[in-house]
């Protein structure tokens, strides 16, 4: 139905810059009712392959090689008439994208958002339309249909949202749908119901999907047939039962290669206790009417209770909203806490911002996202060494330099990168050069929140490996907070797992892997290693919604408190 | 691909600089991208040209000579006075080299170089063909004021005093600004409420009738007026700089400082000032525009510089109150005109090349 020829993709380098080729002669072919999936890193040309199917591409910034041919069912589409693209567009063709936050127009209800597709390509009334939109929204699953339809996107949780962003993919009943990565900003629960959504919906609509994604667990489940990408071109094809058996290309072999293996370093039974905490709360007030009296409190985190021993790791789990990272926070007094924080012997909680400064050298951070976590005006070398003066531990200007070059080289980074900027590494990198700053100073014990969840899948096995072997050299402790259970597997040796800000199940990590006791664990586990949806009592997007809703106003909050 | 290539080698870094300053690649595509704009680029040479050339107003409109080679001696008349006597004359004051007998005296036994312009700000050219305001003229360019004083001196040192005038309140409200907006923006909470209440009511205080009640019990100085005007005009950069900076307080290399213990001073000026310094360079040419057209206004009313001051606004008001000596009124329009037209060229310059998401093909 959908026949790709030597599709080729290449972008005019800014301000004389070389051109950029995206895709390189890709050819592929779709059936109707089949599931192809591409597969492929952040790069790899796998978006700019599905925008062109569209041509949604900015031409003439985009441009297509000569020979490249997408027939759908027939009819040409490269350099197609606008006429004829809007007819194909949404219509008998449709797209998902990967964030439904920011998919959905903030200032349209329900109702008009996926009216309007009826109402352009279908010419319906708009009874018939509204009728057709509920219609739609019950397809979908979306709990409490009829009464969602003067709702505004954002009182829907990220998975209600993906659900009205397929509802209106599939209004026209479209002969392809095109998922680019539609479950990779979402928890892992509610990735599992949208992708039992999708695959129940193929099945009754006849549909072909072309799943976009690097998540070759989702990609084992969902596809008849795979294609891995990897710098614009497809390297290997083939059924899931041959590619994840018998891999042909290095590349493949490398990325089923790369899931994050191995278990943490045994560490020494009867190593002291670094860091514990004792029912510590981090309550956020509500306020409101006139006098902003306080009316309530969002209980970010509610008497939790840990300890991390020297040269071991404990890993933080729960989906977003649970509190993992504003403990983490409070852990570092970064944000105020009650309870008591004990930190190599001493309680932290009471001392204020100055007598916490000898201290911030022994416990340090590693954020999320290493785009934002490394500041764009100054050079890596002025980003290590800020610790450094700030806790004068250089005596002389080469003595400084020695240290940040170690630092950088111990995190597997060419010393002369100190003098460039941020900018002109990969993430990979620069998670490396977060971890440099956070080294640096010799440090006992790092926060590392969710360091390699913004990352592509074998520079997360890198960065895991590299934090085990810091880990073990330095005897480091770590609390590593993560949603994703394979990379807290690889590193924890003792694991929480964290639901609305309280500890639900605590263990050693194979105990909890292996049999865990609480029920929500065991739908966290369901979810992430089998993609199994758990039931909508316990699990499904109602809970998504609060959780999420609750992750907001926590946002919210954490800005209107910096100290 | 990202994954392959680490880690990578790299080539060793060749500085770039930019007026002998190290700079980086960001502030080179800047650079590049204000110098692409013609006619952004254009306007801040033609406007700078201008300003230094009025810079030197003394050499090239004055009422005295640059230099005199008298006796055998040299005499600097624009940076010395000196009395007549020096040159024979009779009075112990200062000389008058327009004075005939003293031209006479010196020519005799040496020379004077004169400036382009042979009139200052507030000479008065007692030797018109028609009563004044007199038209353009060979000996008046733009013709004459109503007092008898030449246009285009004055055009020359009040272009210059409105500059400077301008630049200055820019910059002294600018670092109020900046500093007011960041401690509101950084600490948040009840020192940006608060502040922020105050604002609300300093900016409900009507300026033009203090100024106006002002100038009846003080004779206001350009001193004098700057700081009036600057106790109201810091405000406009505080909104932009305090939005920033609540943005950026919660960045995450802000928080990794915090986490560094790095002190809040040095986060404010390391870490977050640099994110606000786009949007206030953004809006500087602007406010220069504001600061010069209030000073303006102020003059037309008659409740600016001192009498006798050059200003563009008090030729203006000689213009209005001079419909049959038009050059009055048309060379002060077309001097206003083009200076505003100018900075506004060079801030649209400077606002599209700080613009991220302009893409320059």
């Amino acid at each position: 139905m959908l026949e790709i020829r030597n599709l080729s993709v290449t972008f005019a380098g800014r301000g004389g810059a070389l051109p950029v080729e995206a895709v390189k002669g890709l050819s592929l072919s779709l059936d109707r009712g089949e599931t192809l999936a591409l597969v492929g890193e952040s790069g790899s040309g796998k978006s700019v392959t599905a925008l062109s199917i569209l041509q949604l591409l900015p031409y003439p910034l985009a441009a297509h090689g000569a020979g490249s041919s997408i027939r759908f069912a027939g009819e040409q589409l490269v350099g197609a008439a606008p006429e004829q693209l809007r007819r194909v567009r949404g219509n008998r063709i449709a797209m998902v994208f990967q964030e439904p936050m920011i998919s959905l127009n903030p200032l349209h209800t329900l109702e008009r958002q996926i009216g309007e597709t009826l109402l352009v390509h279908e010419h319906m009334a708009p009874r018939a339309a509204r009728e057709r939109t509920l219609e739609l929204l019950r397809l979908v699953d979306l709990p409490d249909a009829e009464g969602r339809l003067g709702a505004y996107p954002h009182q829907l949780s990220g998975g209600q949202r993906q659900r009205v962003m397929i509802a209106m993919a599939i209004a026209n009943e479209p002969d392809i749908l095109i998922a680019d990565e539609p479950t990779t900003a979402l928890d892992v629960t509610i990735q599992a119901h949208i992708l039992q959504l999708l695959r129940d919906l193929r099945e009754r609509l006849g549909m072909a999907l072309l799943l976009i994604t690097h998540d070759l667990t989702i990609v084992r489940k969902m596809a008849d047939e795979i294609c891995i990408m990897t710098g614009g071109e497809i390297v290997e094809t083939g059924p899931p039962a041959a590619i994840f058996t018998d891999p042909r290309h290095p590349y493949t072999r490398r990325l089923l290669a790369a899931e994050p293996k191995g278990r943490p370093p045994r560490a020494h039974p009867a190593t002291p206790e670094l860091m514990s905490a004792e029912d510590v709360k981090v309550w956020f007030p509500i306020r409101s009417g006139l006098l902003r009296r306080v009316r309530g409190h969002i209980k970010a985190v509610d008497g939790v209770s840990l300890a991390v021993r020297t040269g071991t790791t404990l890993g933080i789990v729960g989906e977003s909203g649970s509190g993992k990272t504003t403990l983490g926070l409070a852990l570092l007094r970064l944000i105020a806490a009650e309870g008591h924080i004990r930190f190599a012997e001493q309680d932290i909680v009471a001392l204020g911002q100055r007598q916490l400064r000898p201290l911030r050298r022994e416990m340090q951070v590693v954020f999320q996202d290493p785009f934002s976590s490394l500041s764009p005006r100054l050079s890596v070398a002025q980003i290590v060494e800020e610790g450094l003066n700030v806790h004068r531990l250089a005596a002389s200007a080469a003595e400084r330099r020695r240290l940040i070059e170690t630092a950088l080289a111990e995190v597997g980074l060419d010393p002369q990168a100190a003098e460039r900027y941020p900018h002109e590494f990969s993430g990979g990198q620069r998670q490396r050069i977060a971890i440099a700053r956070a080294l640096v100073l010799k440090p006992r014990f790092v926060v590392l929140d969710e360091p390699t969840s913004a990352l592509d899948m074998s520079v997360q096995a890198q960065i895991v490996e590299l934090l085990r072997e810091l880990q073990s050299r330095h005897g480091l402790a770590y609390l590593f907070i993560s949603h994703d259970l394979r990379v807290v597997r690889a590193l924890a040796h003792e694991i929480l797992v964290m639901k609305d800000g309280r500890i639900v199940e605590a263990g050693p990590t194979e105990r909890v892997m292996t049999a865990p006791e609480h029920p929500y664990t065991r739908a966290l586990m369901a979810a992430a290693f089998d993609l199994a949806a758990a039931p909508a009592w316990h699990l499904g997007d109602e809970a998504g919604s609060r959780n999420l809703d609750r992750g907001d106003d926590l946002h919210l909050c954490a800005r209107e408190r910096p100290l | 691909m990202t994954a392959s290539s680490e880690p990578a080698r790299y080539a060793v870094p060749t500085a770039d600089r930019f007026l002998g300053r190290k700079i980086t690649p960001l502030t080179r595509r800047r650079l590049d991208s204000f110098r692409r704009n013609r006619r952004g680029f254009w306007s801040l040479w033609i406007f700078l040209a201008v300003f230094l050339v009025t810079l030197f107003a003394e050499f090239i409109a004055n009422d005295r000579p640059n230099l005199v080679r008298f006796n055998g001696a040299w005499y600097f008349p624009v940076f010395t006075d000196y009395p007549e006597t020096t040159f024979g004359g009779e009075f112990p004051t200062a000389a008058d080299y327009r004075d005939p007998a003293v031209k006479k005296l010196i020519t005799a036994q040496g020379w004077m170089l004169w400036p382009v312009i042979p009139f200052s700000y507030g000479t008065i050219n007692y030797d018109l063909p028609s009563p004044a305001p007199s038209p353009p003229s060979r000996v008046n360019w733009l013709g004459t004021d109503d007092q008898g004083r030449d246009v285009l001196a004055r055009l020359i040192y009040g272009f210059r005093i409105s500059v400077l005038f301008g630049l200055v309140l820019t910059a002294l409200s600018s670092v109020i600004g900046v500093a007011a907006g960041a401690v509101q923006g950084y600490f948040g909470g009840l020192i940006d409420l608060g502040f922020q209440r105050f604002i609300e009511i300093w900016s409900g205080l009507p300026m033009l009738y203090l100024l106006i009640i002002m100038a009846s019990f003080i004779e206001p100085s350009f001193w004098w007026l700057l700081g009036l005007m600057l106790l109201f005009s810091w405000m406009s950069l505080v909104d932009v700089v305090r939005a920033e900076f609540l943005r950026a307080r919660n960045f995450d290399y802000v928080r990794a400082a915090r986490a560094l213990g790095v002190s809040n001073r040095l986060i404010i000026l390391r870490h977050v000032l640099p994110n606000a310094t786009v949007a206030t360079i953004t809006f500087l040419p602007f406010i220069l525009n504001s600061s010069i057209t209030m000073l303006t206004s102020l003059d037309f009313l008659g409740f600016g510089l001192p009498p006798g001051s050059p200003s563009l606004g008090e030729l203006l008001a000689q213009g209005k109150a001079n419909l049959q000596a038009p050059w009055l009124g048309l060379t002060a329009f077309f001097v206003l005109a083009s200076m505003l037209s100018l900075l506004i060229f060079v801030g649209e310059a400077v606002r599209d090349a700080f613009d991220p998401r302009k893409v320059v093909l």
